[in-house]
């Protein structure tokens, strides 16, 4: 396998862009990372697109051909596939996009994430999102995607002692990182005492502990690293992508206070890059819900099982902490279009590593790590970058 | 037609059959063809079985926003329930209040109307849980058959 190098990467606004459409949105976030990368669409040999739900969405399927149409790039005839895995559907196609490159079958690929969210109701919408899960036998009863993460929610409380306190440092310190991120969708932020007092969701989490509806798009383009090095002096290296499965549906799981996929992706992303959780310097991880970074960070191993609830209570995973983590807001706070999500933790990664995170910005970032989760845990991508 | 998805499930959604792999012994509801530690091997040989007439609540939420065609019945609480075995399956818990559930409560399935019409114009049965003992049953004089 040939080594990869990000060279370009650009985020639209995440929001209610009412006066954006789904084309809209893909196609600025593919001008925007030609700009980034100093390209012309002509050197782009292939597209792959990550899109959850436009089918439920705004009524349209086959995202590839369209979004490779309005780009330009159909008079070019190049391969543009459309990929879906939930909420990991971003990273999962930058990791289609990484697989291209790697295997020689092509030099330069564009990656991008786009959803149009807010064209429906808000429930209509949630409904979407939950289907992620397992629609038969959890949405079918009346489960919710914020139901199946409060259950494990309420469980990890239950066997660890968990507080509601602990999940709600996590959003605080998410909108704080998003206040600084012009990007992100929500720029307020937050305190303990408003998190625990806002409108339930699904108890035990409330408004503030879950994602909010978004628009957005997000891409990357990547190349050889030998082509890399022709175009910038420090190109930002894919040192380890890793992709793992599990059962679709929570109550299939062994356990409902870890996602065993998240340890599978984490261990094949290390073992590939040759690192260390040690040597990573920041983070962006799946925080849907606010109990989902604290799970996420107990199976990425930086905290003991039961133990993660304390990291953001205590400073750890804040901008200047020991290991920063969501600095561009998270889902929480930069906002949650899915298929843009896992693409834009990576955009926020190439940031950081390039020092261009303009007033969050993690000093002496050399390497990072973006963990996207579909659904309950069924789907898991975990990405190393590495600035040379 | 629309209707036929949800024919396809009535003995699951039903009669809670379950399926069990006669050559290592686990259960699936909702059942499953293949076993998942067996493989290729369980093809074909899976039976079904009845769940264990009683479960415990292994977690639980309270919820507030409900889901598409549930909107009548919020609050409401969802939960995951752990049968003997090792079997866990989600559903409602109703006849109770939502502040009187908790983990560890024990639960028995019921036969109840599940959501609102759909788009497919069918009316959803299937399962929810209660506690199995409804107040009725404390009565002894409701209880005898004279």
């Amino acid at each position: 396998m040939r080594e990869v190098a990000i060279v370009g990467a650009a985020v639209t606004r995440f929001g209610e862009l009412w006066d954006h459409s789904l084309r809209d949105i893909g196609l600025e976030s593919g001008m925007l990372v030609l700009m980034d990368a100093g390209m012309e669409t002509e050197d782009i040999e292939a597209l792959f697109l990550g899109n959850m739900s436009a089918g439920r969405f705004i009524q349209q399927e086959h995202i590839g051909a369209l979004i490779a149409d309005h780009a330009g790039l159909a008079d070019r005839g190049i391969p543009a596939t459309r990929v879906e895995a939930g909420g990991a559907t971003g990273g999962l196609a930058l990791r289609q996009a990484y697989l291209t490159v790697a295997s020689g079958a092509h030099d330069v690929v564009m990656v991008g994430g786009a959803e149009k969210m807010t064209d429906v109701s808000d429930q209509d919408a949630e409904e979407t999102m939950s289907f992620a899960a397992d629609q038969e036998w959890e949405v079918f009863f009346g489960a919710t995607l914020a139901s199946l993460y409060a259950m494990m929610a309420r469980r990890h409380m239950h066997e660890y002692g968990t507080t509601p306190e602990q999940l709600a440092h996590v959003a605080v310190k998410n909108h704080a990182h998003g206040s600084a991120n012009p990007k992100a969708q929500f720029r307020n932020k937050l305190t303990v005492e408003r998190v625990l007092g806002a409108g339930r969701v699904a108890d035990p989490l409330g408004v503030f502990d879950c994602s909010p509806i978004s628009d957005g798009g997000a891409a990357v383009v990547m190349t050889t690293l030998e082509r890399a090095k022709e175009i910038t002096d420090e190109p930002v290296i894919i040192r380890g992508s890793a992709q793992a499965s599990d059962t679709l549906a929570l109550h299939d799981r062994w356990s409902l206070t870890s996602q065993r996929a998240t340890r599978l992706a984490v261990r094949g992303a290390l073992s590939q890059a040759g690192k260390e959780l040690g040597d990573i310097d920041l983070m962006e991880v799946n925080d849907g819900f606010t109990i989902a970074e604290i799970i996420a960070l107990e199976d990425l191993g930086l905290a003991e099982p039961g133990q993660g609830g304390r990291l953001a209570e205590e400073g750890v995973t804040a901008l200047g902490g020991d290991m920063p983590v969501n600095t561009s807001g998270g889902l929480k706070a930069r906002g949650n279009p899915p298929g843009a999500t896992g693409i834009a933790q990576v955009v926020e990664i190439y940031d950081q590593l390039k020092g261009r995170a303009e007033g969050r910005q993690v000093a002496d970032a050399r390497v990072g790590l973006a963990h996207n989760v579909g659904g309950t845990g069924a789907t898991v991508t975990v990405h190393i970058l590495e600035v040379a | 037609m629309a209707g036929v998805r949800f024919w396809r499930e009535f003995d699951t959604r039903y009669r809670m059959l379950a399926t069990r792999c006669p050559q290592c012994g686990l259960v699936y509801f909702p059942p499953r063809t293949v076993c998942r530690k067996c493989r290729r091997s369980s093809v074909g040989k899976m039976e079904k079985v009845p769940l264990p007439p009683q479960g415990t609540v292994l977690s639980y939420s309270v919820v507030h926003q409900g889901q598409k065609g549930f909107d009548a019945q919020v609050p409401y609480v969802m939960a995951m329930i752990e049968f003997e075995g090792g079997v866990t399956v989600v559903g409602q818990v109703v006849d109770c209040d939502p502040e009187d559930v908790t983990i560890g409560m024990e639960v028995k399935p019921v036969f109840r109307r599940v959501r609102e019409e759909g788009a497919s114009g069918v009316i959803h049965y299937g399962y929810k849980f209660a506690p199995p003992c409804f107040p009725v049953c404390e009565d002894e004089s409701l209880a005898s058959p004279e």
